[in-house]
């Protein structure tokens, strides 16, 4: 049998690389809530039902096209680490990690080249999800709805005429679709616009949340904004309405930056070459700090202050600077400070080898405010 | 933006509720959610707007002076969950409580969305069809051959005393 942990390589990360916007908004994705006609939801059978729900949405998966040459795991298979690298990558949630050993509870399927997936038996029979780097719901959107007509071609589904498709809980219900991105907004957080933002947010039939560290703190000024309400409209209305409100925010991302280079310029420069100059050489860094950082060096490299690192290599530290990836990597159990260890050694390796990559380090030695434009220095 | 209860940490369960057509907004961090009764557990990764489904549900139910619905009082002849579980976690057993407790649901949803009616794409499959009682009791019994196959006495009964009941009432 093929260990899981030996193909789950770089699945899901396929958005590290970018798309739209990347500097700003990190990702898109597009979640999709579905439940089999005639089986009581996940929450509600018992472990001959979802046994059944499994093998169903097995057989189907297996013959449909978006998801050729994906691969299929019992969760019960994978081991914990491999299920906490899933929950870092975000293909799978917390309370899928948390299922039952030994039962054939609960299952996911990812596709081989894009970062598409299906979540069996979490809180539905079933969560697609489709997951692109940048500003790219509607691509994402393709994706979803293609797993979605093929997947509701092969097996009954649960759809009411008034209601429209149906989920366990009634605030996924009608589409059962939750479209989000996944936004980097420093410049309204230290202008201190983020409360006015997030609040108009709110009052447009959208939410969001803070992107956590392990503790309860927001970290690293991420916030994912998603749609509140999925009963009445269109899935393209829905996508649409965010997608504008996301291109919203991404212009007052902007003008608030514009604001701190034209009035605080060295405050601004100083904060990012910081940032930079501690995960470039810090011999230890807690997730949070690290995420902070990765802030303000992202900040730095939107506003052309740095050079290096690209931001493909500033999406890939966060994925893997998180605590179970780094102990995959090290292939043995991390106490925290090792861990801690661990990680500062990662991103010192990854920076040093964009900086390499690109042929200078991040700045021309010489760095002064005006010359943020320059032309990057000889390696 | 801060906690409302306690001014400190950062909120991060936000409720939203309806009273006399006024929409109130209330931003809470985890503790004071907590203290409050309302867990952010129980808020999915991806929908954080899960959360103001708890002040709903408060309404749900209780015996105000509408008009009662008759079919309230009975669990879901499919799944056997009450009114009472569903106020209690939020979540439906299975597609026929969307029937059997319709008339509650129906107000809940426009409270939730602003609309009962969905607008998104349609799904058109015989085999779906929620008035199918016949094809949900052939489920049901499907599910019956199971568990007694696999010696699970205990759902075998259940799923019996269900199949009985929906068979009584044709
Ligand atoms: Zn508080
Ligand atoms: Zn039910």
């Amino acid at each position: 049998m093929i260990q899981p942990s030996e193909v789950l390589g770089d699945r899901g990360l396929d958005w590290i690389r970018g798309g739209d916007e990347a500097e700003i908004v990190l990702s898109s994705r597009i979640r999709v809530a579905r439940n089999l006609q005639g089986f009581a939801f996940p929450g509600r059978s018992g472990p001959e039902e979802r046994a059944d729900v499994v093998e169903m949405i097995q057989a189907a998966a297996e013959r449909i096209e978006s998801l050729d040459g994906g691969s299929f795991w019992g969760i019960e298979e994978l081991d914990f680490l491999d299920r906490e690298i899933l929950v870092e990558r975000h293909l799978i949630s917390r309370d899928l990690l948390a299922a039952r050993p030994g039962a054939s509870s609960a299952a996911l399927v990812l596709a081989r080249e894009t970062s598409c997936g299906v979540m069996v038996n979490e809180e539905d029979h079933i969560r697609l999800q489709a997951l692109v780097g940048g500003l790219g719901l509607d691509a994402a959107w393709r994706q979803a709805d293609r797993m979605d007509e093929e997947l509701g071609a092969l097996l009954p589904l649960a759809f009411h005429h008034q209601f429209g498709f149906l989920t366990a809980c009634p605030t996924n219900v009608g589409t059962g679709l939750r479209a989000s991105v996944l936004i980097h907004i420093p410049g309204l957080v230290l202008t201190k616009e983020v409360s006015k933002v997030l609040e108009g947010i709110s009052q447009v039939g959208l939410t969001y949340r803070g992107l956590y560290g392990e503790g309860s703190e927001v970290v690293g000024n991420f916030f994912q904004i998603s749609n509140q309400t999925t009963l009445g409209k269109t899935e393209e209305d829905l996508i649409d309405h965010l997608g504008r409100v996301t291109g919203k925010v991404i212009e007052y991302e902007r003008s608030a930056r514009s604001v701190l280079l034209a009035e605080a310029p060295s405050v601004l420069e100083d904060k990012v070459w910081r940032a930079y100059g501690i995960l470039r050489t810090a011999r230890s860094l807690a997730l949070e700090e690290m995420m902070n950082l990765l802030s303000g060096v992202r900040l730095g490299v939107s506003l052309k202050l740095l050079k290096s690192p690209r931001v493909e290599t500033l999406n890939d530290i966060l994925v893997r600077g998180q605590s179970a990836h780094l102990e995959r990597a090290a292939g043995a159990k991390l106490t925290e400070h090792e861990a801690d260890v661990c990680r500062a050694t990662y991103v010192r390796d990854k920076l040093a080898r964009d900086e390499r990559d690109a042929g200078h380090a991040p700045a021309d030695g010489t760095s002064d405010t005006t010359a943020v434009d320059g032309p990057p220095s000889g390696g | 933006m801060v906690c409302e209860d306690c001014g400190e940490r950062e909120a991060a369960v936000h409720l939203t509720s309806i009273e006399a057509a006024e929409m109130q907004s209330i931003h809470l961090c985890v503790g004071c959610a907590a203290e409050r009764g309302i867990s952010p557990e129980s808020a999915d990764a991806d929908a954080p707007g899960t959360p103001p489904l708890v002040d709903f549900l408060a309404q749900l139910g209780s015996p105000g002076p509408k008009t009662p619905v008759p079919d309230s009082a009975e669990p879901c002849p499919f799944c056997g969950i009450s009114a009472g579980d569903f106020r209690r976690t939020g979540r439906v057993g299975c597609s026929q409580c969307y029937v059997h407790f319709e008339t509650q649901l129906r107000g809940l949803l426009r409270r939730i969305h602003g609309s009962s009616q969905h607008a998104g794409k349609l799904y058109l499959n015989e085999a779906s069809d929620l008035s199918d009682r016949l094809g949900q009791l052939s489920s049901m019994r499907r599910r019956l051959k199971r568990a007694v196959e696999t010696e699970d006495f205990e759902t075998a009964a259940e799923l019996r005393d269900r199949i009985h009941e929906i068979e009584m009432k044709e």
